[in-house]
């Protein structure tokens, strides 16, 4: 599988992507600077990384979206490349209109950084397919706008729609998420966007490796 | 340049969409002793000066500035202020 990751000035988890993504892979994914015109054209799988892309000015991702390289990012979603994005990635995919809905101030107004059970609520996709559904995993979480916000009759579709992947665990809704959501879909299942950090659960080093299932499921997706 | 046009972009949460903030700086108020005060909503100013004279252009821009980037129309509403 070939990836890449997208690298926005103050973006900070690109690292972590790239190294959970050569040691899954066993391919080193292109580093692509958001001033960039173009993805490589064979990549297969595009990380919008986690961190503060553009200092969160206005809103979070709001700046990103904006950027010359989203824009073949975003035609390449459109062709059904794969596309993942992990805390500010996933914020730069609901500011792009990529994923419905957006994603506020925690509830509790503080940035919480700590790891959270999740629960994969849905594995028929490339993303999740090597976990069990209703498995739970624990995945770290860093952010301080990762409430996710949209009307009832959004949700009612994303939930109808098998687009919900990720829900955190009961009693562990770290932001005021609706309906506990951490993670979705688009509706043609080829863009994930979630906050909490699967890269950084891919080496028992660093304290867990509940993350690797999703870049295996990639793999295995891929071919 | 001399800018011809001062606008007031109002960016804030749409009624029924959640604004803790709002809430926070409610509390606040009411510890500080300003027991009057029920709910507080808060927003952004965005000050923009515009080299444009006719009025009925600059407010078709400043809405499409507002779509475009200013307001996330999932959340937030907005209203634009002309000043000559």
């Amino acid at each position: 599988m070939k990836s890449a990751v997208v690298v926005f000035p103050a973006s900070n988890c690109d690292r972590d992507a790239a190294v959970a993504l050569e040691q899954i892979t066993g391919n080193k994914p292109a580093m692509v600077w958001h001033a960039d015109s173009e993805i490589p054209k064979d990549t297969d799988l595009i990380v919008l990384p986690g961190g503060f892309s553009y200092g969160d000015y206005l809103r979070c991702g709001a700046m990103a979206r904006l950027s010359r390289v989203m824009q073949d990012v975003i035609k390449k979603a459109q062709e059904g490349r794969l596309i993942l994005g992990i805390c500010n990635g996933f914020q730069v995919l609901t500011e792009s209109g990529l994923l419905p809905g957006a994603l506020m101030r925690n509830a509790a107004l503080k940035f919480v950084c700590k790891p959270v059970g999740l629960t994969v609520t849905e594995t028929q996709n490339v993303f999740t397919r090597r976990y069990d559904a209703g498995q739970r995993v624990v995945f770290p979480v860093a952010h301080g706008e990762g409430n996710y916000v949209a009307d009832a009759e959004t949700l009612d579709r994303l939930e109808g729609e098998g687009r919900v992947v990720f829900r955190y665990a009961p009693g562990e809704n770290p932001n005021g998420s609706a309906r506990d959501i951490a993670g979705i879909l688009n509706e043609k299942r080829n863009v994930l966007g979630l906050m909490p950090h699967p890269e950084r659960v891919c080496d028992p080093l660093l304290g867990g490796t509940d993350g690797r299932a999703m870049f295996e499921s990639l793999i295995e997706a891929v071919g | 340049m001399e800018c011809e046009l001062k606008a007031r972009v109002f960016v804030t949460l749409k009624n029924g969409v959640l604004d803790p903030q709002g809430k926070a700086i409610g509390h606040a108020l009411n510890n500080l002793g300003f027991a009057s005060v029920g709910a507080v909503r808060q927003g952004k100013l965005i000050e923009i000066e515009l080299d444009e004279r006719d009025e009925a252009k600059a407010r078709a821009g400043l809405r499409e500035m507002c779509e475009k980037l200013l307001a996330n129309t999932v959340i937030e509403k907005y209203e634009i202020e002309l000043k000559a």
